[in-house]
Formats: structure tokens, sequence, C-alpha cells
């Protein structure tokens, strides 16, 4: 992706930066951009470090398996076609967990352990079943509690208060999260009625 | 918004004193595993740190040149009349698309509008709020190999959607 985005973008600055006259801006920027990033990257290699390090106590505890008793009732309804099976549900459990206190390392491998059972119980191994399609839709969903990453740039750059926006980062994420899982379970009871009919 | 506020700057530390409590209630040597996360943490950052140089000049690029400003004028009339911001547009565009660009893409935003305006408040929302969706979606679906994905990419691109228009009302909410 990046292959094609990230020349279009240079070239189509510098042809616009000499129609526009902009072309010692261009230049300027081109120097400062790359500094920028070392900026950044410092900011971040503090809050990374410090981040990754509080997690690793977490992985490294039980937390993440004590904490899926509490996503059981949000579970059994998001999944009702995993009911019966409790180690899938628990592979679900344990990827939302490590999404929810950041661990990003954690989560995608817990993650394509889920996915890797739930295909065993899908009918069609081609298509993706209705709780896969719920479990990536989730994943989509940002379910981070502490957004980190914005937090360090926001400290980079000289914010009053970095971590004011975490409230109401909360809800939104709950907006969308909600908005897309309500979606493609409409779509799904929609699908099935379309196969009723045609039955 | 005192209590927003306080909600929200008691978020970190709590998380933070909850888990080191709980690692030592399970009397697990904290200091030393703190250690060895925070060197992986290292490596993350040096990961992606060249590619944050190829994309913050591409992005300086497109800004400096002008490209930006013209996008944005050109796509104001119809923003304004559903009353939202056109500055943030380049953001919610590369946002589902990749992790480290919309990073790229935020920073340069909050950079030249002020990180606690309106504008830089919106931006940092979208990005706590919202994932790199299409990458997301890659990584699951080749994992088992499936080939149909049925509607999950519209299904996330509408949580994502809703989730930039709720940025937008959010902030003008609690903050102004």
């Amino acid at each position: 992706m990046l292959n094609s985005i990230w020349p279009f973008f240079i070239i189509i600055s510098f042809f616009y930066a000499i129609i526009s006259g902009n072309l010692d801006n261009l230049n300027k920027s081109i120097l400062e951009s790359a500094q920028d990033a070392v900026n950044l990257c410092i900011s971040l290699l503090g809050s990374m470090c410090l981040w990754n390090g509080i997690m690793q106590i977490a992985n490294k505890s039980s937390a993440i398996e004590k904490l899926t008793d509490f996503l059981k009732p949000f579970i059994n309804k998001l999944f009702p076609e995993m009911k019966e099976n409790n180690q899938i549900k628990k592979e679900i459990s344990m990827n939302i967990i490590a999404n929810v206190l950041g661990l990003g390392n954690a989560a995608t491998p817990l993650g394509i352990k889920a996915m890797k059972s739930m295909q065993r119980e899908n009918k069609d191994k081609n298509t993706l079943s209705n709780s896969m399609l719920i479990f990536i839709v989730l994943n989509t969903a940002s379910l981070q509690l502490i957004p980190t990453t914005i937090i360090a740039i926001r400290n980079s750059l000289g914010s009053e208060n970095s971590t004011k926006i975490v409230f109401p980062v909360w809800i939104v994420t709950a907006l969308a999260a909600f908005a897309a899982v309500f979606t493609a379970k409409l779509l799904i009871k929609r699908e099935e009625k379309n196969k009723k009919w045609k039955q | 918004m005192e209590a927003i506020n306080f909600i929200s700057n008691l978020a970190m530390p709590i998380v933070i004193i909850v888990i080191i409590i709980y690692g030592l209630i399970e009397k697990n040597k904290v200091f030393d595993i703190f250690l060895e996360g925070a060197k992986e943490g290292i490596e993350i950052v040096l990961n992606i740190f060249p590619t944050l140089v190829g994309l913050f000049v591409a992005i300086g690029a497109l800004r400096s040149s002008g490209i930006l400003d013209m996008i944005t004028y050109v796509i104001q009339p119809v923003l304004t009349m559903i009353e939202f911001p056109s500055e943030i547009m380049p953001l919610t565009l590369i946002r589902p698309i990749s992790g480290s660009a919309s990073i790229a893409v935020a920073t340069d935003i909050m950079k030249n509008y002020g990180v606690d305006t309106f504008i830089g408040l919106v931006a940092s929302i979208i990005m706590g709020s919202t994932e790199t969706t299409l990458y997301t979606i890659a990584v699951y679906t080749s994992s088992v190999g499936v080939k149909k994905t049925r509607f999950v990419l519209l299904a996330s691109l509408i949580g994502d959607f809703i989730g930039i228009i709720a940025s937008v009302i959010i902030v003008k909410f609690f903050f102004y």
C-alpha cells in the first residue's frame, strides 16, 4: 500500500510546489519533517518503554485469564454459535482483554489462535462464519483502555493536558464499536432471512 | 467538565497501579519483568522510526507544497454544510489504511492547528478511538485463508464513520 501512496504524495507535492511557488517551503519542510520524526520517536520511546514494561507485568500474571470472566455475558450475546464451546469463548475473551489493555503484541497472536479455532467449526472454509465476522469487527474497533500512542504524540507537541482525551475516547470507541457490531448483526439477520425465502 | 477531566486523568495511574499490585499479589519480580517489557518497547519504536521518517517527509511535503490547503479549500463547502472541520479530512482518509501514516498525518494536523484546539482534540480522539481497519481485516482473514469476507469491511467502516462523526460532536459537547 505505502509503496504506491508514498511516492505519489512526494511527486504530486513536488509538482504542485512548483506551480504554486511554494518551493522554498517544500525545501524547508523536507529537512524539518525528518527532524520531527526524530522528536516524536524520542517522545514515543519513553512512553512505549513504560507501557510495554507495565503491560509485561500484566502479561506475566494471570490478569488476562482472570479478566475474561467479566466478558462472559457479552461473549454469549455476541457469539451465539459458540455458546457450547468454552475453549473458543476463552480464546476470544483473551484477545479482547489483550486489546483493552493495549497489549498489541499479545492480542494479534491470541486473535489468530481464536480465528483458527473458529475456522475449525466453520462449515464453509472459504467464507467467514458469523462468529469470525463479529470477531474481526470487534478487533477493528480500537478497544484500548488507554490510548497510549496518541497521548505520547500530544505530549511531544506540548499539550497542556495530554490525557484529557481519555474519557471522550471511551465514549466514541463504545459508539463506534456498537455501530459496527450492530451493522454486522443486522446484515447477518437479513442474509439468513433471504436464505429462508430461497428455500 | 471537571469530572470528565478528572476521570481522564485518573485512568492512566489507576491502570498502572492495579497492574503492579496484581503482579505483587502473585509474587512476581515486578521490576525485572518491567525491564524485560521496556526493552521490547525500544525495539518497537526503533522499528517504526524509519517508516515515520519516510511518512513525515511525505506528509510534510503535502502540507508545505500547499496541496493539502488546496484540497481542504475545495471540499470545504460540502463539509461545512454538515459542520465537519475540513482540516480533519486527510486523517479520516488515511486512518483505516495505514497506522504509521495516520500517526504522521495526525501529528502534522496537531502541529499546524494546535494540540489543544478544537481540531487538535478531534484529531486526537479519532486516533484514540479508531483502528487501522483494513490492516486488521487483512491479518485475520489471511490467517485462516478465507476468501469471502462477506460484509466485514462494510460493518467495520461504518463503525469508523460513526467514530469520526462522534469525535467531532463530543469535542463540541465536552470542551466547547
